[in-house]
């Protein structure tokens, strides 16, 4: 150490906060001027951190973890009681369900009613959106080997997706149900009154032409109609949604925006096909 | 070094002095750098700063000169992201004015201190914006100065908790012969 006298080093220490802050101008001027040099320390700092900080991620992690959980672990013992609620709920309906089961097939056996066989279906995947004579229109990618027919109906996991209107030999062309041309007699499911989904190109398609008296309830669920015989009754469709605007539009089930797999679903059933585009002469008798 | 008896010439006691000096600067480093870090807490790294700096200001301006304070307003400059400079100048105003207080903070109670703090804070913290204001010839928001300002005020009772005690332990080794 250099041996300095007392009073000098006090004048030091006095002097050395002003060499400091004029120092900092400097720093500071420094800084505005070449604000490249500020940048280049800052990531020779950051590159003789990283490691320290690499090291120090785990534990960080760890106990940020430990703190996240913390509010979880309070509300555990309220989750616990409301799943054990709806657990005894979901208990009651299966009961219900399961009464309603027997119940339906005495019934049945006493009216000595027909099912309908299942319908058979293909899966097809989704290779394109748009293009054609439609707006809002998907191709399918379909298998050489597998018969599609015009009129057969497409379904997402969750429910209507539109329908088929043009048939190549490896490919399809399905309408969406907002497709502006599209049209989709539907039930209100509670009232049982049929009314029209209308496609406008936009994501809700309108509801109209509902009987007098039926209005449509916020919330109602809806479900194609066999009206006309193009569709098979009960299929999932959507829901009623008044919009501000005070028209009644749909919410579908199905996810158009982002369909990957649909299901072809033949029901055999051709009342009303959709206009050929191309003329083509129509396949009969392989469904 | 106010009222500090000089080391003995034996080696041990002369690196546990320069540790015992060393130690304000090197502990408020590695604080920030581990405040800078991925906290997810932004404003955490001045904000653990200033607690540090104020607090040996007061009550140990040996342990931490103008010298020191500009290499740890230094290191926060560049590990946060304000324009460099700024934080150097206010830590050394926020030092200067802790040691020309000091004669009169170090008597008080915890609360007045702490009150004397949040001044601290608010005054760093303005000073802060305006520099920033001043180098970038433009207004940014207020709210993160605001903040930054409560959430130094905030940590300074547990920085002042941990530091008063590492002052006693170096005052006993201090004054043991």
């Amino acid at each position: 150490m250099i041996r300095l006298s007392i009073p000098l080093r006090q004048a030091l220490a006095r002097l050395s906060l002003p060499v400091m802050i004029a120092l900092a101008f400097g720093t500071m001027l420094l800084g505005k001027a070449d604000a490249l040099l500020a940048e280049r320390a800052r990531v020779a700092l950051a590159d003789l951190l990283a490691p320290f900080y690499a090291a120090f991620a785990e534990p960080t992690r760890a106990v940020r973890d430990l703190v996240l959980e913390v509010p979880e672990l309070l509300t555990l013992r309220e989750e616990n009681h409301r799943l054990r609620e709806e657990n005894e709920r979901l208990r009651r309906w299966q009961a219900a369900a399961l009464a309603l089961e027997t119940e339906n097939a005495m019934l049945r056996r006493q009216l000595s009613f027909l099912p309908e066989q299942a319908p058979a279906f293909h899966t097809a995947r989704v290779v394109a959106d748009g293009g054609g004579v439609y707006a809002r229109a998907v191709l399918i990618a379909v298998p050489p080997d597998v018969q599609i027919r015009r009129g057969q109906i497409a379904l997402d996991e969750r429910g209507f997706v539109g329908r088929v209107t043009e048939v190549g030999n490896r490919s399809a062309r399905i309408l969406l149900a907002t497709d502006m041309n599209s049209r989709i007699p539907v039930t209100l499911e509670s009232s049982r009154a049929r009314a029209m989904m209308v496609g406008t190109n936009g994501a809700r398609p309108r509801l109209q032409f509902w009987g007098e008296g039926a209005r449509p309830v916020e919330g109602e669920r809806l479900v194609t109609s066999a009206e006309g015989v193009a569709f098979p009754p009960n299929l999932p469709v959507g829901v009623v949604r008044w919009s501000e605007g005070g028209t009644a539009e749909v919410e579908l089930f199905a996810r158009l925006d982002r369909l990957d797999i649909v299901r072809l679903f033949d029901f055999g059933l051709g009342g009303i096909l959709p206009p050929e585009a191309v003329a083509r002469p129509e396949l009969r008798g392989r469904r | 070094m106010v009222g500090r008896p000089e080391p003995s010439p034996g080696l041990l006691r002369r690196l546990e002095a320069m540790a015992r000096a060393a130690l304000p600067t090197l502990g408020a480093g590695l604080s920030m750098v581990l405040a800078a870090g991925p906290t997810g807490v932004p404003a955490l790294a001045p904000a653990v700063t200033l607690p540090q700096v104020v607090f040996w200001s007061i009550f140990r301006p040996g342990a931490m000169p103008p010298v020191a304070v500009f290499l740890v307003g230094l290191l926060l400059d560049l590990l946060t992201l304000a324009p460099i400079g700024t934080g150097v100048m206010t830590l050394l105003v926020a030092h200067g004015l802790a040691v020309g207080w000091r004669r009169f903070l170090a008597r008080q109670s915890f609360l007045f201190v702490w009150l004397a703090f949040c001044g601290f804070a608010a005054g760093a913290a303005a000073l802060g914006y305006m520099l920033t204001a001043l180098m970038a010839f433009d207004l940014p928001a207020l709210a993160p100065a605001t903040y930054q300002a409560a959430l130094t005020a905030g940590l300074y009772p547990g920085f002042a908790y941990v530091l008063g005690k590492l002052h006693q332990m170096m005052v006993r080794a201090e004054e043991s012969p």
